[in-house]
């Protein structure tokens, strides 16, 4: 009896002391993620998996753009800021000087997939038709070999990760036509071009369901294979910043690694992105 | 006791009033500290007289570019004026409309049932109008946009008609039987009725062949503003309605006024300052409204051509300043973050012009009050 009363008490002992450490590691128990949209079902899903083996962590997420991540992060408003592209040099350099180092995680590749309405015949484009369709040069589908119908463009807002991986995989700093009408988050998009007929939209590979027809970039279709291997063109990284390396063993350390386990790349390949190592 | 029990009340009291008169401070402090934040952080903008010049008189909006950035607002500026005036076209005449049906024409009873689901239109988050005006609306309107266009312009063309001919009726008789006591009206209303809703009917059936490619443009913005309007502009109308007092109505009954007479001869214009208010503010809400806009309009960065075509999108300046907040931060390009606040000021002050336009009517013709 006394023995296990004892065991009991070290064994409490050794959760407040993890707790504590943890506390000082984490934050309060605590980790919040700020940042791109494109990346939130990751971190969400990843943190819903992450609090069903931890007991008492304590996970927000926000999806606000990769920009108002990186600005989370130089605040200190965030541990982690979730990001669909590299941070740039002027972002890394007031993080610095506000004392953040911040050090990238990839967490998983995403490709930008070009969507259209189902009922469009249209089903390939080369990225040079993509550029023109966005710059107002193409107008018509009837241009590309579909109907004689005028193109709904739709991009994404400027805040985006998503816009300025598009802006630079395909527009090559040409600027984005005056016609294109703009949305805030990619689930938007894909609605417009649900509901649109003649609409086209680009989306994270994620997102591109059913509901919308993914034309082929290229000649390749966007797909865990052609992604991961390459060959399709418009793929990048996503990532999640944190500040410093996070310490071993921490909560943050076991957040961002995750991606690595088995059940982190299911998740992953499950939510249409494609896992960093296969 | 006296002596000290009346000086802790003097205190009280005193402490009190100084109390108060924070509580009430508090809220121009904080509109006067906004003013001087959103003035100081749009200055650094409009110091640069190159962007200055540009802003006002240019048409290309590229502020993200980092080698060659354009901060031509004039398109911005035009799609605010004309999402609000669509909303104000839609919105000022029914809202008016519903206030005197509510207030003098309908029994108590409709009146108090109706009263709190207008007000529980203000109620509903902007968000979720913003989601029926993408999800629901807009697909709406390309799918079957000719006939609801139709269908619109019959349901403003045939009473607008109506009134019309009877106005026109009433003045061509007057012209043409100068000293007859009671001119044959209908001689001339019904011809003029009959052609107006003619002309209507044909303008159903060219609205009828219109296709919208995209829903969500000027228009499904200002339908769904219009709809946002609507209860600042009934409830407010409908009070300055109901204040109008129970001695001017009695007065026109006694003369011999018919309830329309009263309604538009009587109660309306003693109630015309209280309904411009009404207005103002329903207007205001229009202006600053972001979430719907954003999710609305369509956000394409130009003037529709021709230029007023409502079927087109456009982007307004909130709707701008929500959209490239996130990236517009001071270290990622300082112009590209003040030319934000440069809008916000502008924005700002169209807000205290029509709000002084708004205390100006509403002080400046007083009621008729005895």
């Amino acid at each position: 009896m006394k023995t296990s009363i004892l065991k009991k008490i070290a064994i409490a002992a050794c959760a407040a002391i993890s707790g504590l450490s943890c506390l000082a590691e984490g934050g309060d128990g605590k980790i919040s993620i700020d940042g791109s949209t494109t990346v939130g079902p990751i971190a969400k899903a990843f943190a819903d998996f992450y609090k069903e083996n931890h007991e008492g962590i304590n996970i927000t997420i926000s999806e606000s753009g990769s920009g108002n991540g990186v600005k989370s992060l130089m605040n200190s408003a965030c541990d982690i800021a979730a990001m669909s592209r590299f941070m740039k040099p002027a972002e890394f350099k007031s993080c610095v000087e506000k004392g953040i180092m911040p050090v990238a995680h990839v967490i998983a590749f995403d490709a930008i997939a070009i969507a259209v309405n189902p009922q469009n015949k249209v089903s390939s484009l080369t990225i040079e038709q993509i550029a023109d369709i966005y710059s107002g040069k193409i107008t018509n589908w009837k241009e590309l070999g579909g109907d004689d119908a005028k193109i709904v463009v739709i991009s994404r807002d400027t805040n985006s990760g998503t816009y300025e991986t598009f802006g630079e995989l395909v527009m090559k700093k040409t600027p984005v036509g005056k016609d294109a009408e703009y949305v805030g988050s990619n689930g938007q998009a894909r609605s417009r071009v649900n509901s649109t007929k003649y609409a086209i939209a680009y989306v994270g590979l994620g997102f591109a369901d059913n509901s919308v027809k993914v034309v082929s970039v290229n000649g390749i279709i966007p797909d865990l294979k052609s992604v991961s291997s390459g060959k399709y063109p418009l793929a990048r990284p996503l990532f999640l910043f944190t500040n410093a390396y996070p310490k071993m063993g921490s909560a943050i350390y076991d957040f961002v690694n995750l991606h690595l386990s088995k059940d982190g790349r299911e998740i992953v390949k499950d939510l249409g992105f494609v896992p960093v190592c296969e | 006791m006296g002596g000290g029990g009346s000086f802790a009340q003097a205190f009280c009291a005193g402490a009190g009033r100084l109390l108060l008169f924070c509580i009430t401070a508090l809220p121009t402090v904080a509109i006067v500290f906004m003013i001087f934040f959103i003035a100081g952080e749009a200055v650094p903008f409009f110091a640069d007289l190159k962007n200055t010049a540009e802003f006002f008189s240019g048409f290309e909006w590229r502020p993200s570019d980092s080698h060659a950035p354009h901060f031509g607002a004039l398109s911005i500026f035009y799609g605010t004026v004309m999402v609000t005036l669509g909303s104000c076209v839609l919105a000022v005449p029914a809202g008016i409309v519903a206030a005197v049906a509510l207030s003098e024409i309908s029994s108590p009873k409709i009146s108090n049932a109706f009263k709190p689901v207008v007000e529980l239109l203000a109620a509903i988050p902007s968000v979720v109008y913003g989601f029926f005006a993408l999800v629901v609306f807009a697909p709406l309107l390309q799918e079957n946009g000719g006939v609801l266009l139709a269908v619109a312009v019959l349901l403003i063309a045939f009473p607008a008609s109506v009134v019309a001919a009877m106005c026109l009726g009433e003045l061509a008789a007057s012209v043409f039987y100068k000293d007859v006591r009671n001119p044959p009206v209908k001689l001339f209303s019904v011809p003029i009725g009959a052609l107006l809703m003619a002309l209507g009917l044909f303008a159903a059936h060219k609205m009828l062949s219109v296709e919208i490619t995209s829903g969500t443009n000027a228009l499904n913005a200002s339908v769904i503003l219009a709809v946002m309007a609507l209860p600042t502009i009934v409830s407010l109308s409908q009070d300055a309605l109901g204040s109008v007092g129970r001695d001017m109505r009695e007065g026109s009954f006694a003369l011999g006024a018919t309830r329309a007479e009263t309604i538009f001869k009587v109660v309306l214009p003693c109630a015309k300052s209280g309904i411009a208010v009404a207005v103002i503010l329903g207007l205001m809400r229009v202006v600053g409204e972001t979430m719907v806009v954003w999710m609305a309009s369509g956000n394409a960065l130009k003037i529709p051509e021709p230029f007023y075509n409502f079927l087109e999108p456009v982007r307004t300046v909130t709707a701008t300043i929500a959209g490239e907040m996130g990236e517009a931060d001071q270290s990622t390009g300082s112009a590209r973050y003040h030319v934000l606040f440069a809008l916000s000021f502008c924005l700002l002050m169209a807000s205290l012009i029509f709000n002084a336009a708004g205390q100006w009517i509403g002080g400046g013709f007083k009621l008729p009050k005895k």
